[in-house]
């Protein structure tokens, strides 16, 4: 199990806990979409899984080797190339020169970007730009990615396809990837498996496996999402006294 | 009512409704790869082609012949003293004269060589200085107000103090000027380096970057915008401090250079003298801004895509 949470918790300061008896194990490999309604802390959760802040309580076990991270903004540096964007990654892994540009130019075919390496972030689109940056999270070569509402920003056309994309990428990659989303479709779309988080403070309350047939079969598909809704806005509900 | 009407559209819960996105929307790697493909081309601009702009050209000189044409039409109504209001074309004969003397040639290029030397030096002493202030918050606590503070201070303040130091010499002229340009160059630094958007800060971390790699592979090429208007101001203020410094220092090992020439026009109450000296120096400003620092700011600029929807 690449990444075990033990009743974790998090509070910031002496304010209300953000994260307060998380249980759940990742398994090697695995697409896990975590879900959850604006404040369930879902973003201090991936910080915490990828060591960037401290649980206040609880256990938890990561790859030693940490995590990559890709954000909802791509984020890419405006002085460099989408190549060159990736290269830097590559470089800061110590990636030797040579062994750069092949691997960049690699990476950037598997985002199906191959002709676009010399374009600046600015002559690239949204979805180009996310692709750069799901690239460049891919040169830091961690097994385990960590994804903060990538497409949030996306228009609805560029994410569809980008789903498809991330969905082929993960399977030739064997990458274990932990989606966060406030989007109940993306994530039955996405995730092998969905984690609802309660809010304030954020909990696993409840999970459900898609399996294959959810992909192909639309029916399916929407039935699932609409139980998920359901049980999230009852989450949401909680908070309306 | 309309209202009912709306609600029979919608289908009953637990119905097999098809959402859209729900499911894979494309049929393979092939097709995937092709819907991409023209959805980036629909989606990325068309680069247009570099063409020379002739109003680029062409307005500034047209300003610039009405100024003048306005000159001489005041100076033609006679309403002040020739020797008071000389015309365009006095200050012209007056240039050639100059020019003649060899005192032209020798007045610029005393004034450029000290203006170009004092403003290296500064900039060398500056960006390592500001970049530390910049990144290292202690120091800039208790240095930043001081700094800034400097940056008020007209470096003209310093011209007594110099002489009193240094003597009529060129030590006196350069104390001056690195007075006036090291502040305003670390200020740009520091301003520059605070407006790096975030994110790029936390993508160096995410992506491992220590904090040597960090400075000078994100802070510093992320800070280059800001980096750049803080060496044209930088310039501006050696400039300027220069002429200040050698209106104000005659005399001694001070050679002659352009603040010299406007000091002997006042000396000889000579205004044609007195206006060849003040165009010289706007004159050479305005080369080193268009020939130096304009090509470097939009290139820098253009390759960021900050120059998209500006006016100039």
């Amino acid at each position: 199990m690449p990444v075990v949470l033990e009743n974790l918790g998090k509070r910031f300061g002496d304010g209300a806990p953000v994260l307060d008896g998380v249980n759940a194990s990742i398994g090697q490999g695995e697409f896990v979409a975590l879900l959850g309604a604006s404040g369930c802390g879902k973003s201090t959760l991936l910080n915490i899984i990828a060591g960037r802040e401290v649980p206040t309580s609880g256990a938890l076990e990561v790859p030693s080797d940490g995590a990559a991270f890709m954000f909802q903004d791509a984020a890419l540096f405006p002085w460099l190339n989408a190549r060159e964007n990736i290269e830097l990654a590559l470089k800061l892994r110590g990636v030797g020169k040579a062994q750069r540009r092949v691997e960049a130019e690699e990476l950037l075919d598997l985002v199906h970007l191959g002709g676009a390496g010399d374009k600046r972030p600015h002559e690239l689109s949204g979805g180009m730009r996310q692709r750069v940056a799901l690239a460049r999270s891919l040169a830091q070569d961690r097994q385990l990615l960590l994804m903060d509402e990538p497409f949030a920003a996306l228009d609805a056309i560029t994410r569809d396809l980008l789903h498809d994309e991330l969905e082929r990428i993960w399977k030739e990659t064997g990458r274990t990837i932990v989606f966060v989303t406030h989007n109940v479709r993306e994530a039955v779309r996405l995730g092998q498996r969905v984690l609802l988080l309660s809010s304030r403070p954020g909990r696993v309350v409840q999970e459900w496996h898609v399996s294959e047939e959810h992909r192909t079969d639309a029916g399916l598909a929407g039935q699932l999402t609409g139980v998920i809704t359901a049980r999230l806005r009852e989450e949401i509900r909680r908070h309306a006294q | 009512m309309p209202n009912s009407q709306l609600h029979v559209a919608e289908a009953p819960a637990g119905n097999r409704k098809v959402h859209a996105a729900l499911t894979r929307s494309s049929t393979g790697a092939e097709d995937l790869r092709q819907l991409e493909a023209g959805l980036d081309s629909l989606q990325s601009d068309a680069a247009g082609g570099a063409r020379i702009d002739w109003s680029r050209v062409l307005l500034p000189v047209a300003a610039l012949a009405v100024l003048i044409i306005a000159w001489q039409v005041y100076v033609w109504l006679g309403i002040k003293r020739r020797d008071l209001v000389p015309g365009p074309l006095d200050v012209i004969g007056q240039l050639g004269a100059l020019w003649g003397d060899a005192k032209l040639q020798e007045a610029v290029w005393t004034s450029l060589q000290r203006g170009v030397t004092g403003f290296v030096v500064s900039v060398v002493i500056a960006t390592p200085v500001g970049l530390l202030l910049a990144q290292v918050a202690p120091l800039r606590r208790a240095f930043g107000p001081l700094i800034s503070g400097l940056q008020v201070l007209p470096s003209v303040a310093w011209v007594p103090a110099a002489i009193i130091w240094f003597g009529l010499s060129d030590a006196t002229v350069y104390f001056v000027v690195l007075m006036g340009a090291i502040p305003s160059i670390i200020n740009g630094l520091i301003s520059g380096v605070d407006q790096i958007p975030p994110q790029y800060r936390r993508v160096g971390a995410v992506l491992g970057a220590s904090r040597l790699q960090l400075a000078l592979q994100i802070v510093l090429p992320a800070a280059l915008p800001g980096y750049l208007s803080g060496l044209k101001q930088g310039w501006a203020f050696s400039w300027r401090s220069l002429m200040a410094a050698e209106i104000i220092t005659v005399g001694g090992s001070m050679g002659f250079g352009l603040g010299s020439m406007l000091n002997q026009g006042r000396d000889l109450a000579d205004m044609t003298i007195v206006l060849a000296a003040i165009l010289l120096i706007l004159a050479v400003g305005i080369l080193v801004e268009l020939l130096v620092f304009a090509p470097i700011e939009k290139r820098l600029l253009r390759r960021r895509g900050l120059l998209t929807g500006s006016t100039r």
